[in-house]
């Protein structure tokens, strides 16, 4: 087994469960409390990489981060390097890509917290933001929960985007799921059996985790 | 300056009842205030919007000098902003804080010292000393109810909202809860505005009350005041209640009691823990009018009187007779001819000692 591909896929995981739980939050708080009338604009665009293919994504991603776009152009400008076939490349179009996986879970969590726990704590005098960290987040653990897991899950099998934004580079961009697309090419069935196994058990284990906290299906949209 | 709150304000709900209100609520001496009125009467929303939860379209609200609500100038004063106690009907505690830390929840600003005192303070105000480490869920309902409370006055608040605070509980727990109720909202003496739709809890309760219907105030004044002396039928059909009058419990054997009120003698059925001073509340319907001279009945009162005034309602007929006081009476047409009632004519009014409520009073 690759051992360096596995380690670049678990970082790239962590890395994405970790910054979508820090983006996903106020993303879904904004997606369940907000009133504007056009707000399901947002969420359809949310929820795009559900069902969009992963390499039209990365197409797309790959072109905004390119060197003929501003957005690229300012990045290499700023670092030395281009974002394609990088480490941060990667990272940037793995968050996009599981951006639904921790956004919804987290949005349908919120939509479970009684409206009227809500208003009894700004009737105590405590502003939206307090009452979002002890209120809302400790009423919502098992969501949160959820979406760092599945959006950690979803990045581990990601093939697509990786490979249209990250290329295949040995140690920066080489994640299993490529590991095991090479392996096949090249006609080594034990080493894409091996590392196939790995993953299934850890995806396996990872949803397992998810299901047994919530005993029930994730659903796509959190029921109104 | 005016010690009070007044509000004037207009709500539409697509589909439902328009809220157009005007009230001054007196805060100064400290007084409850009764929103009363049917479900659906837009009371609650009268008390939401007091709380800065739900915003009218058009008018203004205002407690003593600040403005909190201005529709013309945008000014919305957040429920934060507001130093209320606000507790709603299904008392919303908090699951994932114990007693004790649903009543700390708002205490913000005192040193953590301070802050259990203030909680010890309002957990044995309320006498829930032992319940402080339990979550809500192990609560019983009455119990529910006094954390929430509790909760509700422990910042110390300007002003109680209290919506519907009895009526998610059964029956025996509301009797109790409603006399330490009163004796609470007595000895805080914090002004506060109560929403009901029981006329008891009305009567026990508050110091002024507003009957609302259709999201219109209909009449405000003293709740006896407003229960005896409707001032049109919609009033009386919305309180529901017609004789209400002040009395003294003068002696209570074998469950019944007898109360003086004026001159007569009134019988009752007894609750426990009655005190001397009560409103008798006798509703129209239970008062069968005879002919002076006629036979027994199981009904223990019998009061001889004149016959005041008749009013036709249609089907029926209100009748108001002073016995030593005023009770009103409602009767059918048929019986009304057959007794041939006329204003100045001498009649017999029964009525059983159960349909004698005794609230007591404040």
């Amino acid at each position: 087994m690759n051992w360096m591909a596995i380690g670049v896929t678990c970082k790239l995981a962590t890395l994405t469960s970790l910054t979508l739980l820090i983006i996903g939050l106020p993303i879904a708080y904004w997606l369940t409390y907000s009133k504007w009338r056009w707000k399901f604009l947002i969420e359809s665009i949310v929820a795009l990489p559900l069902v969009l293919p992963p390499t039209v994504l990365g197409f797309y991603i790959l072109i905004a981060i390119g060197p003929h776009s501003p957005i690229g152009r300012f990045y290499t400008d700023l670092v030395g390097h281009p974002l394609p076939f990088s480490f941060q490349g990667l990272l940037l179009a793995s968050i996009l890509y599981s951006l639904p996986f921790a956004v919804q879970p987290f949005a349908a969590a919120f939509e479970q917290v009684d409206r009227k726990l809500i208003e009894a704590s700004w009737t105590l005098g405590l502003s939206k933001l307090k009452t979002f960290f002890k209120l809302i987040l400790p009423l919502s653990t098992a969501g949160l929960i959820t979406g760092v897991v599945l959006s950690f899950a979803h990045t581990l099998g990601e093939f697509g985007v990786v490979l249209m934004v990250g290329g295949n580079i040995e140690g920066v961009t080489r994640t299993v799921s490529i590991e095991i697309y090479d392996d096949v090419q090249a006609l080594n069935y034990i080493g894409a059996a091996k590392t196939s196994a790995l993953l299934l058990v850890v995806s396996y284990a990872v949803l397992l985790l998810v299901y047994a906290m919530n005993r029930r299906v994730w659903s796509v949209w959190p029921q109104k | 300056m005016a010690t009070e709150i007044a509000l004037n304000i207009r709500k539409t709900f697509v589909g439902c009842t328009t809220i157009a209100v005007q009230l001054r609520l007196p805060l100064d001496p400290p007084s409850v205030t009764i929103l009363f009125g049917p479900s659906g009467s837009g009371k609650t929303t009268i008390l939401r919007c007091l709380a800065g939860l739900e915003q009218p379209e058009e008018g203004t609200i205002s407690c003593n000098s600040q403005i909190w609500f201005d529709a013309a100038t945008h000014v919305h004063v957040p429920p934060q902003a507001r130093g209320l106690g606000y507790m709603a009907q299904d008392y919303a505690l908090f699951p994932n804080h114990t007693v004790e830390g649903n009543i700390a929840y708002g205490l913000s600003g005192i040193s953590v010292q301070e802050k259990k005192v203030r909680v010890s303070e309002v957990l044995s105000l309320l006498q829930i000393k032992e319940l402080a480490q339990q979550k809500p869920t192990q609560l019983s309902g009455g119990q529910q109810q006094r954390v929430a409370l509790a909760r509700a006055i422990a910042r110390r608040p300007q002003l109680l909202l209290l919506d519907e605070p009895l009526s998610a509980l059964d029956a025996p727990t509301r009797i109790k809860l409603c006399e330490d109720l009163r004796m609470l909202l007595t000895r805080l003496a914090i002004p506060s505005v109560v929403v009901t739709h029981d006329w008891t809890e009305a009567l026990a309760l508050g110091d002024q009350m507003a009957v609302i219907d259709n999201g219109r105030v209909l009449q405000t004044g003293k709740p006896q005041e407003v229960f005896s002396q409707p001032i049109n039928a919609d009033v009386a059909r919305v309180v529901g209640i017609e004789t209400v009058i002040q009395g003294r419990v003068r002696e209570i054997r074998d469950e019944l009691a007898t109360v003086q009120v004026g001159p007569v003698p009134v019988i009752a059925v007894a609750s426990p823990g009655l005190e001397s001073d009560v409103f008798v509340c006798i509703r129209a319907e239970d008062v069968t009018l005879e002919l002076a001279g006629s036979s027994e009945t199981s009904a223990r009162n019998h009061l001889r009187g004149t016959v005041q005034t008749v009013t036709s309602l249609g089907a029926l007929v209100r009748v108001t007779i002073d016995c030593g006081f005023l009770l009103t009476a409602l009767v059918t047409r048929s019986a009304h001819s057959e007794l041939r009632l006329a204003i100045g004519s001498d009649v017999r009014a029964a009525f059983k000692a159960g349909s004698v409520h005794l609230i007591p009073r404040r």
